[in-house]
């Protein structure tokens, strides 16, 4: 069992948790991830690790309530335990040779952009931060990117706080005013990051997309985290949890994998009713 | 007194009843049935059997134990060689080993050694209450990574001989290929738990939830104070055939397919994870794993199981019994047929259309058998313009599995040929000084009893290394 040490929640349906796993803390880097099961029988979930704390030997997550996992986690409490928690899994962020970096990052998205802009700007790289949001009541870390960031810049999708408009919006006016990043990196919803990747291809910068797919195990054993990147016009097959989750935006199939991500849709809405009706008959 | 030629038939639930039901197909034999069996063995000189089996069970000697109605005495026996007797009866290809050398199979059936061997553990098991008692711990410590059959096997050979052992599994449960791979109808979940539960009564610490290469390195066991370490992490990725579609919802490997229904329990009523029921279902491959898959599809509501494989029946690597069992449940095969292509839904006036980019349907190619090619197998070659196309929903690849590069990726030094196997000599011993390795990690894909073969064969090398430098 690994034991909820702090629990606070960011916005109406985002929780950020520390969780004691000393192992995994030692270990876990900015782009990495972990797997959790909130009970026996439950479903395993791979959240990114939204940071780390060493010495208390603590990871923390910050989830958003969407599906019947989510939800019976959000439902826990500090105290309490999860029953299962495995990491870190996959790939570090490359940091390696980047010196101006752009990191955009969308919704909860946001929670995993985070420890990556922050580790860049420990590194001394200069850094500018997109965050969207879809309106003021789901904005979550602003202070946090400000003190990790030489520029931020913060945009709602209604316009109810800062600037209204999607995260693409200053992105291509940075470019087009001749903004050169060594790289862009955009973690968030797919299809931002589809957007974000076609919004940087005239100017040519290389962007990094961190794939969020469905999976099971995180070590490659089931596949079906399988993204296809198309490389000198040959399709590849590559597993998100081993060689991921961090991918070149040129080479990633956005097309298939937001239809992949959509195979169990309907399964997915009538568990989360379930959980729902079980949690309020408690 | 005459011979009886055939073996005597075990019990199963029949075909029509178990083919909607995840309950163990095979029913075992009664004791007397086993009696009546036993004393088909001739007890032969030359134990042509014993040289058959990858541990070397005393299988004359447990098979006169049973014609006395010794059950107990059986299980001893082949206690003091296997370590998981019951995993064995159930799931070895006995028809290839053991059964294989049997003297009678010359003119007859042979002894029903795999039937036989199977009664002994469940009766055992049934009865046995005492716990098993760990043995004085000589204080050093070994770590053995992965708790499938290989991990199994090395680390209760250690624990025997006073060895701490620590045992670290990467999913939540351990077993390895034993929970996520075989199902519940041809090997229950509790004779897995059973045999776990063994190990920890003999002095193994099972530490779950930790993936070694990622969470810890070899190198950080050996700083932690272990001595040796065995490396029987399986052959975990799974291959795909690299052909158009397969990215298609509703293509799963094999792989994908049994952990969603055995580990992650989609094959119970209210299930938390997900998985494709019902509809048309087309298996792709012909071992264990693809009739594994096309069970498991059909008893969680499919109207109809193919199993595409490009070779003939006489080529099908999968277990005899697998296969019988599998037709008689209403599997259908298709031999020599490859597939070309998966085809998927395309709504081109809605892109909104929630069965966009769901399979449709396989496009297979016919084959025929050419000349026999490296693997002493007469190579399937396409019969060009026989193309046709099964109409399915979903499409199941049980094509193979390679290593799992996680370790291989993380430990220095540590050699692996082509294929990604973990080089080994003869011992088990790897280029790395005290790192050991068995089971699928090394050969790629294989049985149980051959990762246990290894798992047995780096104990006793292990056991001989530490003890010989004091």
């Amino acid at each position: 069992m690994y034991k909820i040490v702090t629990k606070k929640e960011l916005n109406p349906t985002v929780v950020q948790m520390e969780i004691e796993a000393p192992l995994v803390a030692r270990k876990a880097k900015p782009g990495q991830f972990i797997i959790l099961r909130v009970d026996a029988d439950g479903e395993r979930i791979p959240l990114t690790v939204a940071g780390v704390n060493i010495e208390m030997g603590t990871v923390k997550i910050i989830f958003q309530v969407v599906g019947a996992t989510t939800t019976l986690l959000s439902r826990k409490s500090a105290g309490e335990s999860v029953c299962d928690f495995v990491g870190p899994l996959g790939e570090p962020t490359r940091t390696a040779g980047v010196k101006k970096v752009c990191i955009i990052g969308g919704g909860v998205g946001c929670a995993i952009a985070l420890p990556v802009a922050e580790e860049f700007h420990r590194l001394g790289a200069e850094v500018t931060s997109i965050v969207g949001f879809r309106s003021k009541d789901l904005l979550i870390l602003e202070d946090e990117f400000r003190a990790a960031s030489d520029r931020l810049v913060v945009m709602t999708d209604d316009g109810s706080y800062a600037r209204q408009g999607n995260v693409t919006v200053p992105l291509k006016e940075a470019l087009e005013a001749g903004e050169r990043y060594d790289m862009i990196i955009t973690i968030g919803p797919l299809i931002m990051m589809k957007f974000v990747t076609l919004a940087a291809q005239p100017f040519g910068v290389p962007v990094t997309v961190s794939m969020n797919p469905i999976m099971i195990d995180g070590t490659g054993m089931c596949g079906g985290c399988r993204v296809t990147l198309v490389q000198n016009g040959r399709r590849v097959t590559k597993f998100t949890c081993v060689d991921g989750p961090d991918f070149n935006g040129y080479e990633i199939d956005f097309d298939e994998a937001l239809s992949r991500g959509r195979m169990y849709c309907d399964f997915e809405r009538r568990a989360r009713d379930e959980a729902c009706n079980l949690l309020k008959m408690a | 007194m005459a011979i009886i030629p055939k073996k005597h038939e075990m019990p199963t639930q029949p075909a029509d009843v178990r083919a909607h039901n995840f309950n163990e197909v095979a029913l075992g034999y009664t004791p007397e049935i086993a009696v009546e069996e036993a004393k088909r063995c001739l007890n032969c000189k030359p134990r042509p059997c014993v040289e058959g089996c990858p541990v070397n069970v005393n299988i004359p000697d447990f098979i006169s134990r049973v014609k006395e109605g010794d059950f107990e005495g059986a299980y001893q026996t082949i206690a003091a060689t296997s370590a998981l007797p019951a995993v064995c009866g159930r799931v070895c290809p006995q028809e290839t080993q053991c059964e294989a050398r049997c003297t009678l199979a010359k003119k007859f059936e042979p002894v029903a050694i795999g039937r036989l061997e199977r009664f002994v553990a469940d009766w055992h098991n049934a009865r046995a209450t005492e716990r098993v008692q760990a043995p004085v711990s000589n204080g050093r410590r070994v770590a053995i990574v992965g708790s499938g059959p290989s991990g199994l096997t090395c680390a209760g050979d250690l624990a025997k001989k006073g060895y701490q052992v620590t045992v670290y599994e990467a999913l939540h449960t351990a077993g390895g290929v034993l929970v996520y791979g075989i199902p519940e109808f041809r090997l229950p979940k509790s004779i897995v738990e059973r045999e776990v539960e063994t190990l920890r009564e003999l002095g193994v610490d099972v530490e779950l939830n930790v993936v070694i290469g990622k969470t810890l390195t070899v190198d950080e066991l050996f700083e932690m104070g272990y001595e040796a370490v065995f490396i029987g992490s399986g052959a975990g990725l799974p291959n795909f055939m690299e052909i158009p579609g397969e990215a298609y919802k509703g293509v799963y490997s094999a792989n994908e397919f049994l952990t969603r229904s055995n580990l992650m329990k989609a094959y119970l009523d209210h299930p938390t994870t997900p998985i494709m029921k019902g509809g048309k279902v087309a298996v792709v491959g012909g071992g264990n794993v693809a009739m594994d898959a096309a069970r498991t599809a059909l008893r969680l509501g499919a109207e109809k199981v193919y199993v595409v494989y490009r070779r003939s029946m006489d080529e099908l690597p999968a277990r005899a019994e697998e296969v019988e069992h599998a037709q008689e449940e209403g599997v259908e095969f298709r031999l020599l047929c490859n597939p070309v292509e998966i085809l998927g839904y395309h709504n081109e006036s809605d892109p909104r259309d929630p069965k966009n980019g769901f399979v449709t349907a396989i496009r297979c190619v016919k084959m025929e058998l050419g000349e026999p090619d490296a693997s002493g197998r007469r190579r399937p070659v396409a019969i060009p313009g026989s193309e046709f196309e099964l109409d399915v929903d979903a499409v199941i690849i049980a094509i193979g599995t390679s290593p799992n590069p996680l370790i291989k990726s993380t430990t220095n030094g540590l050699d692996v040929n082509r294929k990604g196997g973990i080089v080994v000599n003869e011992d088990g011993l790897t280029s790395r000084a005290n790192v050991y390795a068995g089971g699928d990690a090394v050969t790629g894909a294989a049985t149980v009893i051959s990762a246990m073969g290894a798992g047995k064969i780096a104990a006793r090398a292990i056991d001989a290394a530490l003890s010989s430098h004091k």
